[in-house]
């Protein structure tokens, strides 16, 4: 059962990702991301009846830090990379929507 | 035809963020500082730089889990970490983590007193996650971002639609803030955005036998319990509106909506509709590793559970005899609801200790913008003034002063503490060098209603044949009489002798 990623799926993908898609790159990633999806459906082929799921590789819980300050970064070292700043603040084009979480 | 009789129920649901206390983010070791300068409070786990890896905060987690039990809510045993994936310039990492399908806690309640009576609400859930940096918007053709905010520790808390009315779910909101502060997960300032509020709006109309419900409206990010308050009985009003001008705004037929509150137009404004809701493409975040809560781990925690405001309210009242009114205020801090019953335990009488605190020490603190326990007051001194309004030494006027010239030697060791030697007089000793002890000799009283009656003539005149101000009258005779004895007097006998002395003049006249 070989599934497959079609054009306005890998459009639809692309778009959350924000990125920019010629139609010949939507052309060769519907190709790419089907062949990688039924390279990973091999999964499907063991019997996994009865063992239960899991979320993670590692066979680790619990991992806490205490409550303690750590010394951070100056702003100039945080906003090094930054392609825009202004008054230590990072600099983006105007957001339109506000649409938050 | 005649109109059809409509019934209508409101349905609301909420949706609350509340940031939890402590000193470092979710994720990193970066400060949770409210007013640091931009982008000083960062590093890379919350900036998102490549390889950065998120390690869990104990304290907000043990925070989260107690916030849960208080809730009533079950714990869950396993759970685990997910991405939120969204673009937004305030979200340096493009996803947010949270928790999806393994909330830490779920199917809970919280009773909450409404028209005097409790009301349950019941909780879905409640999760931990990070908050997102802040943005500015109020720059021509950019926007600027903070992300000294991002990672901050976020617990969602989401209740089942069983609030039926604006002021339902204000009090709800109002019973929430004390409950987290109470519990010292969080400091509950609205002010300063640490618990926001989404209520899910809609309404039921019942019509000629038949139920239309309206679609759901989400009223996204409420800072204050007023707009919680206003949004919602807008909302409703504004629904009944719509679908009174078109029956087919009814679910199914119209999609949710999630809309903004503009609390200057006092209206709540469209944003978007759920259909078009953004795919999160929420999965199992591989850097960080599931948490198994044992046993022991979740006694721990429930042994920290203090007794909760709405519990221990009432038992003030059974107790100690406090009227449900200075029950409520006292309660809405802990730390002043704790030093009450210390000073009871150490002999203070309780109705006068009770009524003393919100009469006298909650005003003089809410005039300083302080909690009682900041006043720098001594317990002990808080003690004997109860006793001495009790016993009669001085009465409440007296009290009153003494409680101003009290904090007046408390004030300087409250601000620099390196006087600790320094004891402040006790209570009786200032009151004697003030001269504000009682005075209860019949002698001297009976000689202030002597000076105050022949001073005042006309009161007295009035006070014995005008029927109309005769009450007044004798109010302001009364008053008279404790200003000569300079407030030592004590009221009860002042009253007693005034009442006295008219009457023997009635018996003349």
């Amino acid at each position: 059962m070989a599934s497959s990623l079609d054009e306005t799926a890998v459009r639809h993908v692309a778009h959350l990702a924000r990125l920019d898609v010629t139609d010949e790159e939507v052309v060769r990633f519907a190709k790419q991301l089907s062949s990688i999806l039924s390279y990973v459906e091999q999964l499907n082929e063991p019997d996994t009846t009865g063992i239960p799921p899991t979320a993670h590789a590692l066979p680790v819980t619990n991992v806490f830090r205490g409550d303690t300050v750590r010394p951070c970064w100056e702003p100039d070292r945080a906003l090094h990379n930054a392609p825009q700043c202004q008054d230590n603040f990072f600099r983006v084009p105007k957001v339109l929507g506000q649409d938050s979480a | 035809m005649p109109e059809p009789t409509l019934t209508i129920r409101t349905i609301i649901g909420l949706e609350i963020h509340v940031q939890l206390n402590t000193k470092t983010k979710m994720f990193c070791g970066c400060p949770v500082r409210y007013d640091a300068p931009p982008n000083s409070c960062v590093c890379p786990v919350c900036l998102g730089h490549p390889g950065a890896l998120p390690v869990i905060n104990r304290q907000a987690f043990t925070h989260a889990v107690l916030t849960g039990l208080a809730l009533n809510c079950k714990i869950a045993r396993h759970t685990k970490w997910d991405r939120k994936s969204y673009y937004y310039p305030d979200l340096p990492k493009n996803y947010q983590i949270s928790q999806y399908d393994l909330p830490l806690a779920a199917r809970g309640f919280f009773d909450i007193p409404v028209r005097g009576r409790m009301k349950r609400v019941r909780i879905t859930r409640a999760h931990l996650e990070e908050d997102a940096g802040k943005s500015l918007h109020d720059l021509p053709g950019c926007t600027l971002v903070d992300l000294n905010r991002a990672g901050t520790p976020l617990l969602e808390i989401v209740t089942e639609p069983d609030l039926s009315s604006a002021d339902e779910a204000y009090a709800f909101c109002i019973e929430l803030q004390r409950l987290v502060t109470y519990l010292g997960v969080s400091e509950g300032v609205m002010q300063k955005g640490q618990m926001r509020f989404e209520p899910n709006v809609n309404i039921a109309i019942r019509c000629d036998g038949r139920e239309y419900r309206t679609p759901i409206t989400e009223i996204k990010n409420l800072n204050s319990f007023r707009h919680v308050r206003d949004a919602i009985a807008y909302e409703a009003r504004r629904q009944l509106t719509a679908w009174t001008e078109d029956h087919d705004y009814q679910q199914d037929k119209r999609p949710n909506e999630n809309r903004g509150w503009n609390a200057e137009k006092g209206i709540t404004e469209y944003q978007r509709d759920k259909e078009s809701a953004p795919d999160y493409r929420y999965f199992p975040d591989p850097d960080l590793v599931p948490v198994e809560i044992t046993d022991g781990m979740l006694d721990e925690i429930r042994a920290m559970l203090p007794e909760l405001p709405i519990a221990r309210r009432q038992r003030l009242v059974s107790e100690y005899g406090l009227s449900t009114r200075d029950a409520d205020t006292i309660v809405n801090h802990r730390g002043t609801a704790d030093l009450l019953e210390k000073v009871i335990a150490a002999g203070a009488p309780a109705d006068v200790a009770g009524k003393q605190f919100v009469n006298v020490w909650l005003k003089l603190a809410n005039d300083r913008n302080v909690h009682v326990t900041d006043l720098g007051v001594e317990p002990e001194q808080i003690v004997e003034l109860a006793r001495m309004t009790a016993d009669g030494t001085i009465n409440k006027t007296a009290a009153n002063r003494l409680a101003q010239v009290m904090l007046q030697h408390a004030e300087p060791r409250a601000s620099a503490r390196a006087d600790a030697q320094r004891s402040t007089p006790s209570p009786l000793h200032l009151a004697q060098e003030l001269g504000l002890v009682q005075v209860h000799d019949t002698a001297a009283t009976e000689a202030w209603v002597e000076q105050a009656f022949t001073a005042n003539p006309k009161a007295v005149q009035d006070a014995l044949g005008n029927p109309k101000k005769a009450q007044a009258a004798a109010g302001f005779l009364r008053g008279q009489v404790m200003k000569l004895s300079g407030g030592k007097a004590d009221p009860n006998l002042v009253v007693r002798l005034v009442e006295k002395r008219l009457a023997k003049l009635r018996g003349k006249g």
